[in-house]
């Protein structure tokens, strides 16, 4: 695949998606969710995708963690992962790869740990469990976890309810980097959080990636945030990619009309209030094709002449 | 492409009684047991004015009390202390124990949630009907009928829907547009004052705004107020005329939103500002400035003035200090930004509470 010559890092990407195809199964008629996607993210890159709610970003995620649940059946494609067929495993080797191969964290993460358990015992028990350290050794470790994340370790006695929701973000994080996985994926890590809390956060991600070195995914649908962070992105419509290039490209030169609506769908904080207007109500692509190159490492799916005019016509509004 | 930068329309406020003003307002929540005496103050002593026809928006962050202060307002909640004045009148004062039909009509708002602010047992046209039944907007007598249905595809016009969708049900609409039905509901009234509390965050992001423009359509056009409460900063500075910047249950910065969001007074405003993800300005924020900033809100205990006998930061009485160009009528409540001794107030003034223009 072309699109990881561009890559940064090493030429070997550590996941290779080819040709995903996720379909929802229904009684009488079935959605594709994810049709035909093909990304590959290198070591220590962070890879955005971006898109709206429905548009199938966290299905490709839990199809990365093979998290897929019925009616929910990869129909077609491949991922692999350091040269593994992801979709081949066993439940054992499954076992071994979530966490620490790949982790995720998911959304509401924060709502995501125990509440009748200490923070100490929740991170103790992923050395016991993955790593078989003695229960002493496990602690000691949590508590270097914590510090990672800027939390005090005396922390680790608390429960859950007893952090804010911004300590307990970190937390899940920190126990998501705990096994040094080569992939992080984030799914919307800071939609629940306060912008002050969210800055911190992504501040705090950016530095753990560059100490440990790990590449993400990252998922969201705030395109400010997602160019400020990724390297690379791709950005998704009604489950194909309409668009990936270098973060900065896309958004100082987008090509794809939705890509463009996207943008103008966040006001900017600097300069004249200008009129902006995201998408048009009622415009929808369909039948998007296979991305085409139209710069260096910058693919964009051919588009309509009239979907362009339409929403350049609803700007002109 | 016809890109008209919008110019922010300065309606002069100080001549005409301004359609909503908030003088004092306080809230205190008492928690814990029946006869605990542990209170959660929600609202300190908040002023606020909208003038006619103007968009102010408040911005602050979860728990800085924004919504609460909008509750109070459209009287969800019973205030503590302070006064209400909706076109003049102390509505608190009027109708002493509940809000009345008048206020109602003069004040409509829309809500967060457009899944859960309309009952999906029934019709598009049923909840617009209702609005215009119970406020008496929809005529009578002979033809009035006609009347109600004329206005009805007039609402559904205004707010940018086909006048067909009366009869669909709300799950047959996207999110984008039952927020637009929402707002045709409170547009049914003919209000003078419009609350929004969020109405974008649960939009999907293409659709928002759209959202927004139509709330500036209808200021423009119905010169309608409105106080837009987000806490995103860039639509507050899209939509808004004004905004008021909110930390702890009090206002603490309040100016015209350009100049606000370009130049930030307080520390929290400006730790809110450094904190959006903006790619123009990336890496542009000092991550150590930042953290002095955080340090300086979040552990906000001890002040540059606290122990100094000369001032009285920590006084109970609210302290407002003119910053920049009179005209933006910015103003914070921080010491820092008091007049230097020598400078008899020439650009800064100290404002008292009621506000002097």
């Amino acid at each position: 695949m072309t699109v990881s010559q561009t890559s940064f890092g090493s030429h070997e990407p550590v996941l290779d998606v080819k040709n995903l195809t996720v379909k929802y199964i229904g009684d009488t008629r079935s959605t594709t969710a994810v049709d035909n996607v093909s990304f590959s993210i290198g070591a220590g890159e962070v890879f955005g995708l971006a898109g709206e709610s429905g548009c199938g970003k966290s299905t490709i995620a839990n199809s990365i963690m093979r998290l897929l649940k019925d009616p929910a059946d990869i129909a077609a494609g491949s991922i692999s992962f350091g040269g593994k067929d992801v979709l081949a495993m066993s439940q054992d080797e499954l076992r071994r790869f979530r966490w620490q191969d790949v982790a995720m964290v998911f959304q509401s993460a924060m709502n995501s740990l125990n509440p009748v358990l200490t923070i100490g015992e929740q991170m103790a028990d992923i050395f016991t469990t993955h790593a078989g350290y003695s229960r002493k050794e496990s602690l000691r470790r949590a508590a270097q976890l914590l510090e990672l994340v800027r939390i005090d370790p005396a922390r680790l006695k608390s429960y859950p309810h007893q952090l804010s929701g911004g300590m307990r973000q970190r937390a899940v994080i920190a126990m998501a980097v705990a096994l040094k996985p080569s992939l992080l994926i984030l799914d919307e890590p800071t939609t629940a959080l306060d912008v002050v809390v969210q800055q911190e956060i992504m501040a705090q991600i950016k530095d753990l990636q560059r100490e440990l070195g790990f590449s993400v995914l990252f998922i969201t649908h705030d395109m400010s945030l997602m160019v400020e962070l990724s390297h690379r992105m791709a950005v998704m419509y009604g489950g194909r990619i309409v668009e990936t290039a270098k973060a900065h490209d896309i958004y100082t030169a987008p090509g794809h009309p939705y890509t463009q609506a996207l943008m103008g769908a966040f006001p900017p904080l600097t300069g004249p209030r200008i009129p902006l207007t995201g998408l048009p109500e009622g415009v929808k692509f369909h039948n998007i094709p296979d991305l085409a190159e139209v710069a260096p490492g910058h693919f964009v799916a051919p588009f309509d002449a009239d979907a362009e005019a339409a929403v350049l016509e609803g700007a002109a509004q | 492409m016809s890109h008209a930068v919008h110019s922010p329309a300065r309606p002069d406020v100080s001549t005409q009684t301004p359609a909503l003003e908030v003088r004092g307002l306080g809230k205190t929540f008492h928690i814990g047991a029946l006869f605990s005496s542990q209170a959660v103050r929600a609202l300190h002593r908040v002023d606020l004015t909208i003038g006619r026809g103007e968009i102010v928006a408040l911005v602050g962050e979860s728990g800085s009390g924004k919504s609460t202060l909008a509750r109070c307002v459209a009287r969800l909640e019973k205030p503590s202390e302070g006064a209400i004045l909706l076109d003049g009148v102390d509505v608190l004062k009027r109708d002493r124990f509940q809000a009345s039909r008048k206020f109602r009509s003069q004040l409509q708002m829309v809500f967060q949630d457009p899944f859960g602010s309309l009952n999906p047992a029934h019709r598009i046209e049923h909840f617009l009907r209702r609005s215009l039944a119970i406020h008496g907007k929809g005529g009578t007598g002979q033809g009035s009928e006609e009347q109600t249905r004329q206005r009805l595809e007039e609402l559904m016009t205004t707010v940018g829907l086909q006048a067909d969708m009366l009869n669909s049900y709300p799950h047959e609409l996207s999110g984008g547009q039952r927020q637009r039905v929402a707002i045709a509901r409170a547009l049914a009234v003919e209000p003078q004052v419009i609350l929004a509390d969020e109405p974008t965050s649960m939009l999907d992001v293409s659709v928002r705004i759209g959202v927004l423009n139509l709330m500036r359509k209808l200021r423009d056009e119905q010169g309608i107020s409105m106080l837009y409460i987000t806490h995103d900063l860039a639509s507050a500075r899209y939509l808004a005329d004004r905004t008021a910047v909110m930390f702890a249950g009090e206002i603490v910065e309040e100016g015209e939103s350009l100049d606000l969001l370009a130049h930030p007074a307080h520390p929290y405003t400006q730790l809110l500002v450094s904190a959006v993800p903006d790619p123009t300005r990336a890496g542009s924020y000092d991550p150590v400035h930042r953290a002095t900033l955080r340090q300086a809100v979040m552990a906000s205990t001890t002040c540059a003035f606290e122990n100094d006998p000369d001032q009285r930061c920590s006084a109970e009485e609210p302290v407002r200090h003119q910053v920049g160009d009179p005209l933006n009528r910015h103003w914070v409540r921080c010491h820092l930004y008091r007049p230097g001794a020598g400078a008899g107030g020439h650009a800064l003034a100290t404002e008292p509470s009621t506000t002097v223009q």
